[in-house]
């Protein structure tokens, strides 16, 4: 390790509900970038951060953001890490709060000419204000089951049901409000689930290939998060033609949401073969179980050059 | 399609776990209890003792000395029973309890939490059924779902477990033709329920479960924490023979010294040694050395006292916060112990509230934890051990807030948990080092 090693502040853990899973991205991230030669903190969000942060003796070089969640991933940290000067690794705050807000990265979608599944946004106080029960009746009826109810904001899959029955409808929505005062109610669609990683190490944003997920029941927060319930194949068990579709939808979206470095977008190949964009992540997850990493190792990458070269395409020029 | 050979789940060994560890899982709920350490966050979630009370320079002085003095027999192995020194000062801890057993009697552990263990190994079968309080402390209903016990739940009042009750189980499971092992029972300030057992229920609870050849598993905890200092015989203490008493010093003194202990019956007491010494050998000699020596320099009953000080201005604040802030929901007043036991309003799912009330910075444990059956809903613990008083109001400002959120959407969806359920998550609460 030298003084010409990049020296990099990662931030992880926050205050969001996924604080969990942020940390133990920074960890792993931490652990790559130190084998790769790199000078790395792990800092939380904290009291002293900014004094961190404005110390010209402990700036680093780049801070890359792992908070998931909330003011990780709707680019609050990141205007503050503009206004502050200090250079980050990964999307700017616009991009951030467009994928952020599901609702809004579906539209950007919709606009870019990419097929997402239809969907309503409802926050809690309109079921107040028209009678839960009437609109209830009115989704079921209208709309259509199944659906999917996620919060607008959110991930990890916290606070989100697959609901096939009228019944269950009330409570899904509970569940959701729990998380975020506005639901997405999302067509649900049966067919393969993908993520398909996107990264630019310097020469302009590459698809890694797709990783496809397998479960014994919705990809729910266990399903994520302790090792077994899913099954992962990377690369995905695709055509060469949809496996290319899959990669022009990541990066269409990449493109189209104004993501830089990195991105993740979630997907589903349809049983009638449509390809649809579900969600996008500015701050995939980097855990044991993650989706990125495994797409990464699937292309042939080593995770500390990998993360080193993003590291180094990240730097301001001198 | 070209199909690949096999995927990866992450886990090469996934097929071979034993069945029982199936439920071994980290929860979405679980999840939700990381930020409980940050300090923006009251956490009214943990069962952390408020170990500021401790004289810690003292402690410090009574490690040092047993190091300089007897270091090489601290760090050494042990015996499986433990270190007779401690099982002698245990013998007069006990006797504030009213009980007398003979040193010999007692299998120290680490933590009740092992004795718990132990007990369940050496009595249940899979498929035995252990009876327990709803609703009951959770880390015993996770040691009896680990060896395939069925726990059945007896209900309580405001006073615990109700005798009529438990005559009903033991009917039920013999007209089942279900095998009873032993009846789980926290008489003191029951954790999550907070009450204390009275002396007449004690005596016949004992009286229905000799009848019936029940025996009685008690766990006491928080036995000399009453707030006024009052103390109620142990039921070990009625009968020793058919009551087997788990101990712990976590509340006592602290729980990072991991000590607890077991007095049971001869016959008994060989065979948790045995099994103890399966399983870790000893338990720890330094934990077992330096609090015989703590025990025998210092005014522990004394300390205790400056706990229960402690403990019931916490109390007090807690319940005048709840009187102030939280006025639909219902509680019990603790006369001692670290919980208070809080019914929501109808129709509040307390699991599903949980994250509404991490947003807004405060922490609880949804009652669906204490049950092993998915009941508990409308519940919620809530700690006061270990925060300060000025933290416990704040924390309980913030909670109503999030109710009062919460019976919004009960109003406007009707009352969810009527809805079917998801099958009870197993690890609902914070892990021990979350406050």
């Amino acid at each position: 390790m030298s003084s010409a090693d990049p020296n990099v502040l990662i931030l992880a853990g926050g205050l969001s509900h996924e604080r969990d899973v942020s940390l133990r991205s920074g960890r792993r991230v931490a652990e790559a970038l130190r084998e790769a030669g790199c000078r790395v903190r792990v800092a939380d969000l904290g009291l002293d951060l900014l004094a961190v942060l404005d110390d010209a003796k402990k700036l680093p070089d780049i801070v890359w953001p792992l908070l998931h969640g909330a003011t990780g991933e709707n680019g609050s940290v990141r205007d503050v890490l503009d206004l502050l000067g200090i250079p980050y690794l990964g999307s700017p705050p616009r991009a951030c709060r467009a994928a952020w807000n599901k609702p809004v990265a579906k539209s950007a979608i919709a606009r870019a000419g990419l097929a997402t599944p239809r969907f309503l946004t409802l926050p809690q106080s309109l079921f107040q204000q028209l009678g839960a029960d009437a609109l209830l009746a009115l989704i079921c009826e209208r709309f259509g089951l199944p659906v999917v109810v996620k919060p607008s904001e959110g991930g990890s899959a916290l606070g989100v049901s697959k609901v096939e029955d009228p019944a269950h409808l009330g409570k899904a929505l509970v569940q959701c409000f729990a998380y975020h005062e506005v639901a997405l109610i999302e067509e649900a669609v049966s067919g393969v689930e993908l993520a398909i990683s996107v990264v630019d190490l310097g020469d302009g944003p590459v698809a890694l290939p797709a990783v496809e997920i397998v479960t014994d029941g919705f990809y729910d927060y266990d399903a994520r998060y302790n090792p077994g319930r899913a099954e992962f194949f990377a690369p995905a068990r695709l055509t060469e033609t949809d496996a290319e579709r899959a990669a022009h939808l990541a990066l269409a979206a990449h493109d189209a949401l104004g993501m830089v470095r990195l991105s993740r977008t979630d997907a589903i190949l349809a049983n009638d073969g449509a390809l649809y964009f579900l969600e996008a992540n500015v701050a995939p997850g980097m855990q044991e179980t993650s989706l990125l990493p495994q797409a990464a190792l699937a292309a042939g990458h080593t995770l500390p050059t990998l993360y080193r070269n993003l590291v180094e395409a990240s730097l301001p020029t001198p | 399609m070209s199909a690949k050979p096999s995927g990866t789940r992450l886990d090469p060994w996934y097929g071979a776990y034993a069945a029982r560890t199936l439920g071994m899982k980290a929860s979405e709920t679980r999840a939700l209890f990381a930020v409980a350490n940050r300090p923006e966050v009251v956490s009214l979630a943990g069962g952390m003792p408020f170990l500021e009370a401790l004289p810690m320079e003292i402690v410090a002085k009574v490690t040092a000395d047993l190091i300089a003095t007897d270091g090489t027999t601290a760090l050494q192995y042990g015996n499986g029973q433990g270190h007779p020194k401690l099982r002698e000062a245990i013998v007069e801890v006990m006797a504030e309890e009213h009980m007398r057993p003979h040193p010999d009697d007692i299998v120290i552990t680490t933590g009740s939490q092992q004795a718990l263990d132990l007990v369940t190994r050496i009595f249940c079968d899979p498929g035995d059924v252990v009876l327990a309080e709803g609703p009951s402390y959770v880390g015993a209903l996770g040691v009896f779902r680990a060896y395939e016990a069925d726990v059945v739940h007896v209900p309580m009042d405001e006073h615990g477990l109700v005798p009529e009750a438990l005559r009903e189980a033991l009917a039920m499971c013999a007209k089942q033709g279900r095998t009873i092992k032993f009846l789980y029972l926290i008489p003191n300030f029951h954790n999550p329920a907070g009450v204390r057992l009275p002396m007449a229920r004690r005596e016949e609870i004992l009286a229905i479960c000799q009848s019936a050849g029940v025996l009685v598993v008690e766990d006491n905890a928080y036995g000399l924490l009453a707030f006024d200092g009052s103390i109620i015989p142990a039921l070990h203490s009625l009968d020793s023979e058919g009551v087997l008493y788990l101990g712990t010093f976590s509340k006592l003194l602290a729980p990072g010294y991991r000590m607890g202990w077991a007095s049971a019956p001869h016959a008994v007491r060989e065979r948790l040694v045995l099994a103890s010494e399966s399983a870790i050998l000893c338990p720890s000699h330094y934990s077992q050395l330096s609090i015989a020596a703590y025990l025998e320099s210092v005014d522990w009953r004394g300390q205790i006292a400056d706990y229960r000080d402690a403990y019931r201005v916490r109390c007090e604040t807690m319940n005048e916060a709840l009187s102030e802030f939280l006025p639909e929901c219902s509680w019990n007043i603790p006369e001692g112990g670290f919980y208070i036991w809080t019914k929501t309003p109808p129709g509040i799912d307390t699991k599903s509230m949980l994250p509404r009330a991490t947003t807004a910075l405060v922490a609880y444990v949804s009652g669906t934890g204490f049950y092993a059956d998915g009941q508990g809903a409308d519940h919620m613990r809530l700690s006061f051990c270990f925060p300060t008083p000025e933290r416990i109001r704040e924390g309980i400002r913030r909670l109503s807030g999030v109710v009062r959120r919460e019976l919004e959407l009960v109003e406007m969806f009707g009352h969810p948990d009527q809805l079917p359920d998801d099958l009870p998550a197993d690890i609902d609460v914070p892990a021990p080092d979350l406050a």
